[in-house]
């Protein structure tokens, strides 16, 4: 027989399907299970933000917006940005609004690599970072945090990463999936490597809202960063606003502008009744995000606590909706431990190894869910690690 | 720093008031013993005046109830201003609530009685009745859509999908 040829691009049939995929697919088809394994908020957006969005609706915004999305979205964004990170971007040419902050990145890295240009990322890391430098044609190059440093990258791991092809480096503080916030003083080391090396920096700010012992620092913000940062965000963590799919992206004018002509060719611009939302979230959202904050810091509290408690090391994450907590004493593979977790005692976690080989040894549990649901939860892990004494 | 975590455990406790003190005390980062004492302290200074139930009586079969919102108009006395009137209506066990209001007129009374006909008498002889009382408009309620906050035949279902990045 002929061999059947593949259609498919060589990169894109060499990536390989997220480790989530799997896990999503096992508890799907379960009853009874309660998952702790949802990267997103438990609530749903605030009802002002939906209201202002059917409301635009009705007065007939339909339209496609600028390719860079409304400007007085952009004036808006511009402006929390300065007052609540300390970064100034003009919104009509240092800003563009994406579709969630996943276009940014993928925008980002398609705006700066050349092919072969080695990007820094830094792992455990979002799972889509290290395939979208693939995808743009760049190599990712990872550094594997040390768990004893809290997952936080050393300045000295980047020296040993950087070659003569290294263009970028992707940061993520509050960190998905493990919480960790970078001090100003780390980010600051940091900073004086990137310099030193003259490189960019995609810097992930998704989750700087929901940061609870210290305010989140944005690396931009730092001497002579912003000319070399592209600044990413979005209202999906803070706002509760993911299913809206709504980010954005700040930085230099020329690197901004070279964003802003891909999009142009490939999305024209965001959703309009989401830009509208979202418009509404930045001018009156400030209230809700501080009560959303609140509630989940007690959960963390709560649930550090509680895995602690269980004999599960557990350091106390500073941001995000994630706790990271060791499961190396029970003997088992973060991939085993998920997987007879959800079988024996039906809870949905995520193995840590899926966002890179430093997670091995840990799980990823989002603590954004009910207070009933976490209390439940954490006595069925509780009953688990126990049997496997 | 002790007034921030007062308020933590008053608004966990406003949105469940069963929520058990080892929960609290671990959600609001204190000991178990310090959360007493605040509860405590709080339960002295009546800043928790109760805890009660949200209860959705169209659930159980067979309830019988009604409830009006009364607007009541009065000649505030000497001296005491509209706290006697008010005193005078809220003492009544069928008021559940009384609010001392701007605009067109006075006192918002709202009171839950077993029929129309139960109420109406209430009106009719216990509160237009006072001296003080100029006149009274009552409004039934017809259905409950949202009550302290608590949105009545709400679905909570959770939408998200079972597990993503």
């Amino acid at each position: 027989m002929m061999k059947q040829t593949s259609y498919l691009a060589k990169t894109v049939d060499s990536l390989k399907p997220s480790g989530i995929r799997r896990f999503f697919d096992l508890a799907s088809k379960m009853d009874n299970v309660i998952s702790l394994g949802v990267g997103e908020p438990d609530f749903v957006t605030p009802w002002n933000v939906i209201e202002a969005s059917y409301h635009s609706l009705e007065q007939g915004y339909t339209a496609y917006t600028a390719n860079a999305g409304l400007l007085e979205l952009r004036v808006e964004i511009s402006k929390y940005l300065e007052q609540n990170f300390n970064v100034s971007y003009n919104p009509e040419n240092q800003l563009i609004v994406t579709v969630g902050a996943s276009q940014a990145i993928d925008l980002a890295l398609r705006a700066i690599l050349n092919p072969g240009e080695e990007v820094i990322v830094v792992t455990p890391s979002f799972v889509s970072y290290a395939p979208s430098v693939t995808l743009a044609g760049g190599a990712p190059v990872i550094i594997d945090t040390d768990p004893d440093n809290e997952f936080k990258v050393r300045p000295e791991q980047i020296e040993q990463a950087i070659t003569d092809k290294t263009k970028a480096i992707m940061l993520c503080s509050p960190n998905n999936p493990t919480g960790t916030v970078l001090s100003k003083a780390e980010l600051e080391k940091i900073a004086a490597v990137i310099k030193k090396h003259d490189l960019l920096v995609i810097s992930d700010e998704i989750y700087a809202e929901l940061a609870y012992d210290e305010r989140a620092i944005s690396i931009a913000s730092l001497p002579g960063m912003s000319e070399r940062t592209i600044l990413i965000s979005g209202f999906s963590k803070a706002f509760a606003m993911t299913g809206w799919r709504l980010g954005y992206a700040a930085g230099p004018v020329e690197i901004l502008q070279a964003m802003t002509k891909i999009h142009q060719y490939t999305i024209m611009c965001a959703p309009t009744m989401a830009q509208h939302g979202a418009l509404e979230a930045l001018r009156n959202g400030g209230n809700s995000v501080q009560k959303m904050k609140m509630s989940y810091q007690q959960r963390r509290n709560l649930v550090v606590k509680a895995f602690n408690e269980m004999g599960l090391d557990c350091h106390n994450p500073g941001g995000a909706f994630y706790v990271f907590p060791s499961i190396k004493k029970t003997g088992l593979s973060s991939e085993s431990f998920a997987e007879q977790l959800l079988q024996k005692e039906r809870v949905a976690v995520v193995p840590g190894n899926v966002f890179g080989q430093s997670g091995e040894g840990y799980i990823r549990c989002s603590y954004a869910t009910s207070l009933k649901q976490l209390d439940e939860s954490m006595k069925r892990i509780s009953k688990f690690v126990e049997k496997l004494k | 720093m002790l007034e921030q975590k007062e308020r933590e455990v008053l608004q966990l406790l406003e949105e469940n008031a069963r929520l058990d003190i080892e929960t609290i005390a671990k959600m609001v980062d204190l000991s178990v013993a310090e959360t007493q004492q605040i509860i405590e302290k709080l339960e002295k200074e009546n800043a928790i005046l109760g805890y009660s139930a949200i209860v959705n009586w169209s659930k159980v079969l067979e309830y019988e109830g009604v409830t009006a919102m009364i607007d009541v108009k009065v000649t505030p006395a000497r001296g005491v201003g509209f706290d006697k009137v008010a005193e005078r209506i809220y003492r009544f066990p069928e008021v559940k609530a009384v609010y001392l209001m701007s605009g067109a007129y006075d006192l918002s009374v709202s009171i839950e009685g077993k029929t129309m006909m139960e109420i109406s008498r209430f009106v009719s002889e216990k509160l237009s009745t006072l001296d003080m009382v100029l006149s009274t408009t009552t409004h039934f309620v017809l259905k409950k859509y949202k009550h302290d906050g608590i949105i009545f035949n709400d679905d909570e279902d959770d939408k998200r999908i079972m597990v993503s990045p």
